[in-house]
């Protein structure tokens, strides 16, 4: 098992390999789709972000309200493709980690390359379970966004895995390479 | 003609709304664990134990089984000899996904195709009817998330394609979605009708019960086929790897024009959540 503590450096996720089991522990931001499309506009338009992507996690997701005394509802990561247009933008800012599931884009395996990134896998549909490892939560940016707004959380041993690392391998297309039967 | 009062329609679906975000359904928590045993992937079995975990917590803490709480998607079944009082049984299925969206902290996922602004408490919602006889009234509600929804197709195949045409359709549609749709999924298949009664009955086929046989036996021959290819494509509880893709596959058909072969391919993630309201 492996640890990340956000602020994250390159070398940090250079060192980690597809497969690897990480916790994360401390300040992760949450975005999706209109976030990053909100994001990548104010890069356009060299405006300031509402947080510093530089040694950044993104946690793609939307979660439920947050009941009475809980810091947060379901907490799953929703699914990445989306974000694909956009995320090479952010990495070239020095994100270093981005937490969702389903496989990634060639453009965004690249720019993690080529900038140093990793792709982290969270199980999808497992809401009840991850939203455990979160202990705060405050809505940062675009608050109008209702569920897509931008929050920081803090987390605790926020548990993913290596999918895609810094070195071009794709836990996905091995491991189902594996299994797969003719 | 029976009477219903338009406010029992409205709490008792608000009732089983909120229910179906929190409490996962026996048949799905025996797919697990029947998946459970036949995973042969240690990443496989970790995702499938991870899944009966979070339904427990959801369960105990009343927590969501997964942040998309879905479209609210509805299929009334109404009696020719039953009203609503008081009022329009749409404006009931709207008002309770409001409320229960609001009260139980579910999460609004209806929005502005273009602008992408949040309707803000998940209208309007998605309604099929089907007239039948009796006086009864009876409601499947299904909470449909987008990841899965994302994944499913409609096609229009040639009749020569046949059977095989569709085999190869449904499961290359899953094999194009890897993990995106949080398997292990349920497959719903709807042949024949139209371009869109193709995809009506595809949604309804995922409200079978999980580890249901189809009632008739060529397509219940199909669902197995099908299972067992998907099942071999390795993409595995959370696209991991693994040997546990899809719990079910259900087919629904009907007839369809001589010169067409339509189908469709809805896909459920496994947090398939839905209630049966009957009044």
């Amino acid at each position: 098992m492996k640890i990340l503590k956000p602020p994250v450096k390159r070398e940090d996720v250079e060192a980690l390999e597809a497969g690897d089991k990480v916790l994360i522990t401390g300040t992760i931001y949450t975005g999706r789709d209109a976030a990053h499309k909100r994001l990548v506009d104010l890069l356009d338009s060299n405006k300031p972000l509402p947080f510093d992507v530089d040694g950044s996690i993104i946690f793609y997701v939307g979660p439920t309200p947050s009941p009475p005394g809980r810091p947060i509802g379901a907490a799953g990561p929703t699914t990445s493709y989306r974000m694909d247009a956009y995320a090479p933008r952010l990495i070239e800012k020095g994100l270093r980690g981005m937490i969702g599931k389903g496989p990634r884009a060639a453009e965004v395996k690249d720019a993690m390359k080529k900038y140093g990134c990793v792709y982290l896998g969270a199980t999808g549909g497992a809401g009840a379970l991850m939203a455990q490892a979160v202990k705060k939560a405050e809505v940062i940016a675009f608050d109008d966004l209702g569920p897509e707004a931008v929050r920081k959380l803090e987390v605790e041993n926020f548990p993913v895995i290596v999918i895609n690392d810094t070195k071009g391998n794709d836990l996905y297309i091995e491991n189902v390479k594996k299994y797969k039967r003719e | 003609m029976r009477s219903i009062p338009y406010n029992t329609i409205k709490e008792k679906v608000k009732a089983a709304i909120m229910e179906a975000a929190f409490i996962a359904g026996e048949d799905l928590m025996a797919g697990f664990k029947r998946g459970l045993e036949q995973e042969e992937s240690p990443l496989g079995k970790e995702t499938l134990n991870q899944l009966i975990e979070n339904a427990e917590i959801a369960r105990k803490e009343r927590i969501p089984l997964c942040q998309d709480t879905g479209l609210a998607v509805f299929f009334v079944e109404m009696g020719d000899e039953v009203k609503v009082e008081g009022g329009l049984l749409p404006d009931a299925l709207n008002e309770a996904t409001r409320e229960a969206y609001g009260e139980a902290y579910l999460r609004k996922s209806a929005c502005n195709p273009f602008t992408r602004k949040n309707t803000g408490d998940n209208t309007p919602v998605i309604i099929h009817y089907d007239i039948v006889k009796g006086d009864k009234l009876h409601i499947t509600f299904c909470a449909k998330g987008g990841g899965s929804e994302n994944m499913s197709r409609v096609t229009m195949l040639r009749p020569s394609d046949g059977k095989k045409g569709i085999e190869d359709f449904v499961v290359q549609r899953v094999w194009e979605a890897q993990a995106n749709p949080c398997p292990p999924v349920i497959v719903g298949v709807g042949i024949g009708g139209t371009f869109e009664r193709a995809a009506l009955i595809a949604k309804k086929a995922l409200l079978e019960p999980i580890g249901k046989k189809n009632p008739d036996p060529e397509l219940a021959e199909m669902e197995e086929r099908m299972l067992k290819r998907i099942n071999n494509l390795g993409i595995g509880p959370g696209g991991l790897g693994g040997r546990i893709t899809a719990l079910d596959v259900h087919v629904k058909m009907e007839p369809c024009h001589i010169a067409s072969l339509p189908l469709a391919v809805n896909i459920n993630c496994h947090s398939s959540r839905h209630a049966e309201i009957d009044f």
